[in-house]
């Protein structure tokens, strides 16, 4: 057992608390790394997906997790900055200015969205997003001239320094591209939560009112997850865009948003790696159904929904029976070793709590 | 006289979509959650009629089985809460949206298993014609639907402000701690609340079928619903009505006067601009509180 003996107030925030954590990421990394040697390039590809899934997952985490906003629109942000990173890709901006252009514009347009939108909470903020979802499919069929409307579009050619990337073709360089947005993201993720900024998300997250009491401003703070939410939402829309290597108006709709709100619920609410654990479920499920239900009836026989409801029935148990997710499993198994044999069942137990409503008359 | 006809088709569409908003509203005053899957209800309480009624199922008389809908609807809401909702007593509303659109695809995907995807109609008494009255054209059905949804929302109305158990419901909803304090037994309340609601959505869920026919995705009527809710106010059982109304009339003369492409988004904008520019509805019952 670890006993972590602190002697300065900034081991309360140091990115890994002890040598041993850091060699455990350090030994991730190497493995992420050497991946591509390990793995032929099918399974690369699913590796791939899994990443920009994560991606995704971190941005809607930041908003839903971290500040506590539920939104059920982060499939339209996925389409911002998937259309805004190939529009300026034709345009003429080299891929190293336009994708991150493309996550800065999606924030900005989803911090516009959030000003509106802040003085609702709960409920009022999932059901306009809701309709943000919904409007985005049409918006997007209304602008044909620059996305292409029904029809689509194709992603627009990766070249950074005059390497090519390409998605079918060398799924590996697009494997470490993916790979080098996942840490960035990650990386700038865990500092957020170190800032001061990120303490004020988790403050609006516990309670507005003692936020309030403590000085952060509630509308601003949700403005700014809002935008940074939406902009790593952006970037991994650009990626989703490459990797489905085609998209449309349908491509990014409101079931994608409930997936990913799914997705973070079932990796574990307000942590990190929830959305990597979540990524995998949603990545891997599609796959795993269709050979199970390949050996029970037969593949070739479709049943329209099925992918949805098994989903939707694993939420409700985790929903149900693990409220922190994967990850909260995954902290109860891990405290059990370390404690072992002093571990005690009713260590994670939830306080009993009241429901008050916001109505007053 | 086309303006006339837009308007009385507008109503009949608006009263399907104020009922299943009643739903809504109903689970909010009484739990402070919102039921995502209300909708999904709504298709699977027509289905569960159509399984009753229609020659190939069950083929029971349809005087018969509308009742029996609905009293199954009403069980299935009351054990959903009892074996379900029950474990989330106290926690965020978040919790409850989440299981419940999860909900809403399970029941998606049960209904699909059960009666297949294909369109089918309810073999409705109600759907017997239409009736015209001074050249305005309406269905019998949408007579029904509209006569329906008035009285359902009086009862309804009435029955949170003057019963005991009404009252109760709201108290439930306001303070649950102090609702336990005035002895309201409040989990049963709160099921009791759920079954109303399954009827509620039995009884849309049956007028909406004789209008026209159904299919397990006919529950995604819920978005509009929402929107109706919203405009409505979300804690007003007539907001929910007018505000299905309001959705329900801007349909028809937005794809009238509109471009395509712009007609079919009039409800969704609308609820976005009424939750900008009056984000509690129309109806507000929820003032900020002061630190």
């Amino acid at each position: 057992m670890r006993v972590l003996f602190k002697t300065s107030y900034n081991d309360d925030i140091r990115l890994f608390p002890d040598r041993w954590t850091l060699a455990v990421y350090a030994a991730l990394l190497a493995l992420a790394v050497l991946l591509p040697v390990l793995l032929d390039e099918f399974y690369i590809g699913e590796v791939t997906n899994v990443l920009i899934w994560a991606i995704a997952g971190l941005g809607l985490m930041l908003l839903t997790g971290q500040t506590g906003q539920v939104s059920l629109g982060h499939a339209a942000f996925l389409a911002i900055g998937c259309y805004t990173n190939t529009i300026l890709i034709e345009a003429g901006l080299p891929f190293i200015v336009a994708f991150p252009l493309a996550g800065v514009i999606t924030g900005v347009v989803g911090a516009i969205i959030a000003i509106p939108a802040l003085r609702l909470h709960g409920i009022y903020l999932a059901i306009a997003t809701i309709a943000l979802s919904i409007l985005a499919d049409d918006i997007i069929v209304l602008l044909d001239p620059w996305t292409g409307g029904v029809s689509g579009k194709f992603p627009a050619v990766i070249t950074i320094f005059g390497l090519e990337i390409e998605r079918w073709t060398m799924p590996v360089r697009f494997y470490y591209l993916v790979l080098v947005v996942t840490m960035i993201c990650t990386l700038f993720y865990r500092n957020l939560l170190r800032a001061p900024l990120g303490r004020a998300f988790a403050a609006v997250r516990d309670s507005e009112i003692s936020a309030t009491a403590m000085g952060v401003h509630i509308a601003r703070t949700k403005v700014k997850a809002f935008g940074l939410s939406c902009m790593i939402t952006g970037w991994a829309g650009a990626l989703m865009g490459y990797y489905a290597g085609a998209f449309n108006n349908e491509t990014f709709s409101l079931v994608i948003s409930i997936t990913l709100l799914m997705m973070i619920v079932i990796g574990g609410l307000g942590s990190i790696h929830g959305a990597f654990f979540g990524a995998v479920v949603v990545a891997f499920l599609p796959q795993v159904l269709s050979i199970a239900k390949g050996a029970m009836i037969g593949g070739s026989v479709a049943i329209p929904g099925l992918e949805t409801g098994v989903f939707g029935l694993i939420l409700i148990l985790f929903i149900l029976f693990e409220p922190m997710g994967l990850y909260g499993r995954w902290l109860k198994i891990r405290t059990w070793f370390e404690l072992f044999p002093f571990a005690r069942k009713d260590m994670f137990r939830r306080q009993k709590s009241y429901l008050k409503t916001e109505r007053l008359r | 006289m086309e303006v006339l006809q837009l308007l009385v088709s507008g109503l009949a569409n608006g009263c399907v979509y104020g009922l299943i908003a009643l739903g809504f509203v109903l689970i909010y005053k009484a739990t402070e959650a919102v039921n995502f899957a209300q909708g999904d209800f709504m298709m699977l309480g027509a289905f569960v009629t159509l399984g009753l009624t229609n020659a190939e199922h069950m083929d029971l008389p349809f005087w018969v089985a509308a009742p029996l809908a609905i009293l199954v609807m009403a069980a299935l809401g009351y054990l959903l809460d009892f074996f379900v909702l029950r474990r989330l007593f106290g926690q965020s509303q978040t919790a409850v949206v989440i299981l419940t659109i999860a909900l809403g695809f399970v029941i998606r995907f049960v209904a699909g298993v059960i009666w297949g995807h294909e369109p089918q109609t309810l073999e409705s008494p109600l759907s017997i014609g239409d009736i015209n009255i001074g050249g305005v054209v309406l269905g019998m059905a949408d007579v029904a639907v509209i006569v329906v949804t008035v009285l359902l929302t009086l009862f309804l109305f009435q029955f949170f402000q003057r019963t005991k158990l009404g009252l109760a419901m709201q108290a439930a909803s306001q303070n649950q701690m102090a609702a336990y304090y005035m002895g309201i037994p409040v989990k049963r309340v709160q099921g009791l609340i759920w079954g109303l609601s399954g009827a509620t959505a039995a009884i849309a869920g049956i007028l909406f079928a004789s209008k026209g026919a159904i299919d397990p995705n006919a529950g995604l009527l819920g978005i509009k619903a929402f929107a109706a809710a919203v405009i409505g106010g979300f804690g007003s059982l007539p907001g929910a009505l007018v505000g299905g109304l309001i959705v329900g009339v801007i349909e028809p003369f937005a794809s009238r006067y509109f471009a395509a492409g712009y007609s079919q988004i009039a409800p969704y904008v609308l609820l976005l601009l009424v939750l900008v520019f009056r984000p509690n509805g129309l109806f507000s019952q929820v003032r900020v509180k002061k630190v």
